[in-house]
């Protein structure tokens, strides 16, 4: 469990943070310039706060009002920085157990093995890091950070340095991570994708604060905070279960609070929890179901909030069964439908618009 | 074939033995220096580069000069540690790495320096996230990874030594067995009515020495950098 509450000055950019990063992955989202990596090297003690106090596990890092100030080597902390930084004068193994042979026998809470079971680093072990690839590198630096037993694993947009077929290659390994080795992660990242795949908690940072916090499903879902979560990715977030699959028409179906929603097919095991993304501008609402219509997903909902946004746009927000849907439809549409809060409507969801990218499977909840 | 003489053997032997002394005693400070240099600031740093890089634009004469009159038997240093030690440095062969060390120095720590700026910091931070303090950080990673500077510094500033006349010369003389070292030889020979075929066979063996030397830093450095990135 991670608490910290900071504040620094760099040069015009001031930055006050307070956050609580508790088990599973903690995802500290903004876009690059907000202070995302100045705070993680914080807590690393990679930088210094002005003033403040960071605490892990009840262990006191860093606190001005008392003085303290632990070196990074005495923090006990697990980093994986934007690029690799593997030691290039070491081999695979070499840099793997860097960390681990700074420990006492006692202390080594992470077993090598597994370790390199997970990552699937076996054959690189005597390979120098120079002839790996950029995903290998970075798997082995995770690896690296882990055999440290960490309390926390602070990761710096691990894998914002990779190209899209390589992201998708490691992605899984982090989603691995938290509930395997049982070790809270601080995931910093600007990218929503790999947000939505691994976070548990998310912590929005916009221009050196953090603006909201909280589980991730409830921050998607709230308008109010679209500047940050981002214009194109606006949308709500909705937990999921994968119900069945129809092979012939190359759908499934995934059953949540608000009923059943089609999509295209999602290549995981029935049963297995998911997260599906609905775009705000993918949902129409229609007040009557309508009859003979191409849309496969027609659900009924009841209107929660109605909010422009310009004099063309209205946010409208959505409680499908419990579930938050959020949909953005016309000024011109909301007046002539007569659209407030309390009505009984129906949100229609072509299939086709939640892809393959917007359904991610996550983690069984801990 | 070519056979040294007793004189040729010992004015080599000495060389080889001011030389390496000159390069084993400054390396340490040489370290230090250049790490003080590439990443600490502090007042009066410019000062202290300047007078680090001194050496290399003095002539060596003035150097040797400054020498004798500091730790001559009468100098501030040098009469101290005659009237409390007993040990003497002028016109002996200590003396003479000294010099040769002093001459050498800014080519060693420019090198150092050099490679040490070209370590990636966020390999060291990354070194202490994972639980090492700053010194284990540097004899593990900085270490390491400008090994092939060092390298380079230390052939550099062998060589140099190996060439060190005017200083020397200056500040411990032309002893035979003490102070002779090649070029101090040579410069005698060349001063001596006839001493020409004599003067020439140790023109070639400075040369053969010195390139030895240059060769051996190329290849060692070639080794290192290889394991670096294989």
């Amino acid at each position: 469990m991670l608490n910290l509450s900071v504040r620094r000055r760099q040069g015009d950019f001031q930055l006050d943070v307070d956050l609580a990063a508790g088990a599973g992955v903690t995802a500290l989202y903004g876009r690059s310039g907000s202070g995302k990596t100045s705070v993680i090297n914080m807590v690393a003690g990679l930088s210094r706060p002005d003033s403040g106090r960071i605490e892990v596990d009840g262990k006191v890092l860093f606190d001005s009002a008392s003085g303290v100030d632990l070196a990074p080597e005495r923090r006990r902390l697990g980093y994986v920085f934007q690029e690799h930084r593997l030691f290039p004068h070491l081999s695979v193994r070499g840099n793997l157990v860097f960390g681990r042979n700074r420990l006492a026998a006692a202390e080594r809470a992470v077993d090598f093995d597994q370790v390199v079971d997970v990552l699937g680093i076996e054959s690189l072990l005597d390979r120098r890091p120079a002839n790996l690839s950029g995903g290998e590198k970075q798997r082995v630096a995770i690896g690296r950070a882990l055999l440290a037993s960490p309390r926390i694993l602070l990761m710096d947009e691990p894998l914002a340095a990779l190209d899209s077929a390589r992201k998708a290659e490691l992605l899984p390994f982090i989603a691995k991570l938290a509930r395997q080795f049982a070790i809270p992660i601080l995931y910093v990242s600007h990218a929503m994708d790999e947000v939505l795949r691994l976070a548990d908690t998310l912590a929005l940072m916009d221009d050196g604060r953090v603006a909201a916090a909280g589980p991730l499903e409830q921050l998607m879902a709230d308008p109010a905070l679209r500047p940050l979560t981002g214009r194109y990715e606006a949308g709500a977030v909705v937990s999921a279960m994968v119900a069945s699959h129809d092979a012939a028409y190359g759908v499934s179906r995934l059953s949540f609070g608000g009923g059943t929603l089609l999509v295209s097919h999602a290549d995981l095991p029935v049963g297995s929890k998911v997260r599906v993304r609905i775009h705000a501008r993918d949902i129409a609402i229609a007040i009557e179901p309508p009859e003979r219509v191409s849309i496969r997903n027609v659900l009924p909902a009841v209107v929660t909030s109605v909010t422009p946004t310009d004099a063309f746009l209205v946010d409208v927000v959505l409680s499908c069964g419990g579930a938050p849907l959020w949909g953005q439809i016309t000024a011109l549409a909301q007046a002539q439908l007569g659209l407030v809060p309390g009505m009984r409507v129906h949100a229609l969801i072509k299939a086709l618009t939640i892809a393959r990218g917007d359904v991610a499977g996550i983690s069984p909840s801990p | 074939m070519f056979t040294m003489t007793p004189l040729e053997i010992e004015a080599l032997g000495l060389s080889l033995l001011v030389s390496s002394w000159a390069v084993a005693g400054s390396l340490p400070l040489g370290l230090a220096c250049a790490w003080l240099l590439a990443r600490r600031d502090f007042p009066g740093k410019v000062v202290v580069d300047g007078l680090i890089h001194l050496p290399l634009v003095l002539p060596p004469v003035v150097v040797g000069y400054v020498l004798l009159v500091v730790l001559g038997r009468r100098g501030v240093v040098g009469g101290w540690l005659f009237d409390w030690f007993g040990i003497t440095i002028a016109f002996t062969w200590k003396g003479a790495a000294i010099a040769s060390a002093v001459i050498a120095f800014p080519l060693m720590v420019r090198a150092i320096r050099l490679s040490l700026e070209g370590v990636d910091r966020g390999l060291e931070q990354a070194a202490r996230t994972l639980g090492c303090g700053p010194v284990r950080t540097f004899v593990s990673v900085t270490l390491p990874l400008m090994l092939p500077g060092v390298l380079t510094g230390v052939i550099l500033a062998f060589a140099r030594s190996l060439s060190e006349f005017g200083a020397t010369i200056t500040f411990v003389s032309n002893i035979p067995g003490e102070t002779r070292t090649l070029p101090i030889a040579l410069y005698a020979l060349t001063q001596t009515p006839g001493g020409d075929a004599a003067a020439l066979r140790l023109c070639v063996i400075s040369v053969v020495v010195a390139f030895a030397a240059l060769l051996a830093s190329e290849v060692l450095s070639r080794r290192v950098q290889a394991r670096l990135k294989a």
